[in-house]
């Protein structure tokens, strides 16, 4: 079982805590003049997205977890599990809706994401920071109105909703940043 | 244990040149408080055979030729006091092995400096006007404070440090919300107050003015004078700015045969912990023996200084070149 030293935690390593597969964000190096050194980590739990303070005694060793993120596409979704191929291995998985979460607004057939694999098994799904998606639906579009003030809801061909500007039309694409589900731009064709 | 470490490769130094001319000004004011009040400046070993016994610290060793990079001058500048050289001061760079961090480098300055008759209380004056006058043209200070370690604790952490068992110390790092990867039998005594004292009790102090913290518990009096009272308590103090420790004092322990019995306790220490055993250091022990001068002396992370100075957020902003590009 790989192990790693708290001298080696950097963001972005792997670990196991409390039974759950986790990512360092950060680590800093904590030691009273003299005495107990100490390591104060922030850790993001990867099954859930929540965001934990540990402390662990300075070159204390904690478990690696075996995580590894993988591109794949997206193909169809079924009424229990959302299935992904690998392209190369045109193996398929089928990820369950705890993992698909956050990013089931975001997710178009055949486009790329990045699946997280804990003992080859998915737990979570992100989609790419930024994704052009045609407009389903949306009130008619203002005619000259480039303001950008105001907006309107607008709901995407995948059933995210985002608030665009007034002069935006049903089936225009729009480039959408997935982070902050905030429009940036129509696409350019 | 071993140091992992973090390469940069970009050649560009770490600290910005705005910074390195703060750092020069501080390293000559430094010099200036001390000639005008007649201390000497003295140089002492960088290597040296014999190597701290802290359980806590950890030295470099030079390769298969028995010698340790210091990790602090203190026994030789202590030889220096033994032999009637007066009030001494020091800036050295110092080593330690696997520290390194915002607030850490491995290679590090320390000023240190000795004062021959004095107790800490008068040493603590000295510290606080050498740092007034080093940080007065980059900050404001309302006066300074002085807590016991006893009141800092039951008032920031509700928990008594001469009396508290293990149980209750866990228990009140639980109710603190600081959440351990370890159980009550994880970290000594001490390990638990300075959990609490670094994650609780450091970031309120120094905020806006210098607080020293001083009267230690005798398991944490490191090389100072336990004081006999209700409780006993070691002379020893510390100073905080905007929650950073600054500085680490004592009254001297000059007595040859509780130096030794620390010693071993050290080294007894050590052994539990499955610590590399060095030689102790005769020379220093001699030396108390043929009759050190009571003193207070104190060190200071100069490097810190030159950060609170600069309002650096990392101690690589006022190092040339950090660990990392090192």
């Amino acid at each position: 079982m790989a192990t790693y030293s708290t001298n080696e935690f950097r963001g972005g390593l792997k670990i196991m805590l409390d039974g759950d597969p986790c990512s360092v964000i950060e680590n800093e190096f904590v030691k009273p003049g003299k005495g107990q050194a100490f390591s104060r980590v922030k850790i993001r739990n990867l099954k859930t997205g929540r965001v934990v303070e540990r402390t662990f005694k300075s070159g204390e060793s904690v478990e690696a977890a075996d995580v590894m993120e993988t591109d794949m596409q997206y193909l169809y979704a079924d009424s229990e599990f959302w299935y992904f191929m690998n392209q190369e291995t045109f193996e398929q998985i089928g990820v369950s809706e705890s993992a698909v979460a956050d990013a089931k607004p975001w997710l178009k057939e055949q486009d790329v994401y990045t699946l997280t694999l804990w003992n080859d098994a998915p737990i979570s799904v992100t989609p790419p920071n930024f994704v052009e998606l045609t407009v389903a639906e949306t009130d008619p579009g203002v005619r000259g109105d480039t303001s950008g003030g105001g907006g309107k809801p607008a709901t995407l061909e995948t059933g995210a909703v985002v608030r665009v500007p007034l002069f935006i039309n049903i089936g225009d694409v729009l480039k959408v940043d997935t982070r902050s589900s905030e429009y940036v731009s129509r696409a350019k064709d | 244990m071993f140091l992992v470490p973090r390469i940069d490769a970009d050649w560009h130094p770490s600290a910005s040149l705005e910074n390195l001319k703060i750092r020069a000004r501080i390293l000559s004011e430094i010099r200036a408080f001390f000639a005008a009040r007649e201390v000497l400046e003295v140089e002492t070993p960088v290597l040296s055979r014999a190597a701290l016994s802290d359980p806590s610290i950890e030295s470099f060793s030079t390769h298969g030729r028995g010698y340790h990079l210091h990790t602090s001058p203190e026994f030789p500048m202590k030889r220096l006091l033994a032999s009637g050289c007066g009030a001494i001061y020091q800036i050295c760079k110092v080593f330690r092995q696997e520290e390194s961090g915002r607030r850490h480098n491995p290679e590090f300055t320390l000023l240190e400096w000795y004062r021959p008759g004095w107790n800490h209380q008068q040493l603590m004056v000295e510290v606080e006007s050498l740092l007034l006058t080093l940080l007065a043209p980059y900050r404001e200070f309302s006066s300074s404070e002085t807590l016991t370690y006893q009141h800092a604790f039951l008032h920031y952490a509700g928990v008594d440090p001469f009396v508290a068992t293990v149980d209750e110390l866990k228990l009140c790092s639980d109710r603190l919300g600081i959440s351990t990867s370890w159980d009550a039998g994880g970290v000594t005594r001490d390990g638990w107050l300075d959990l609490i004292l670094s994650h609780a009790i450091e970031p309120h102090l120094g905020r806006g003015r210098l607080t020293f913290l001083c009267d230690y518990p005798p398991s944490q009096a490191a090389l100072a004078i336990v004081r006999p009272g209700n409780p006993d308590v070691a002379e020893r103090f510390e100073l905080y700015l905007d929650g950073v420790e600054l500085v680490n004092g004592f009254h001297e322990l000059v007595d040859a045969l509780e130096q030794r019995q620390r010693f071993e306790e050290d080294i007894s220490q050590r052994r539990e912990l499955g610590l590399t055993q060095n030689p102790l250091d005769e020379a220093f022990l001699s030396a108390l023996s043929s009759g050190m001068p009571p003193s207070a002396g104190v060190a200071l992370g100069v490097d810190r200084l030159v950060m609170l100075a600069c309002g650096a957020d990392s101690i690589a902003e006022v190092i040339s070149f950090d660990f990392t590009k090192a």
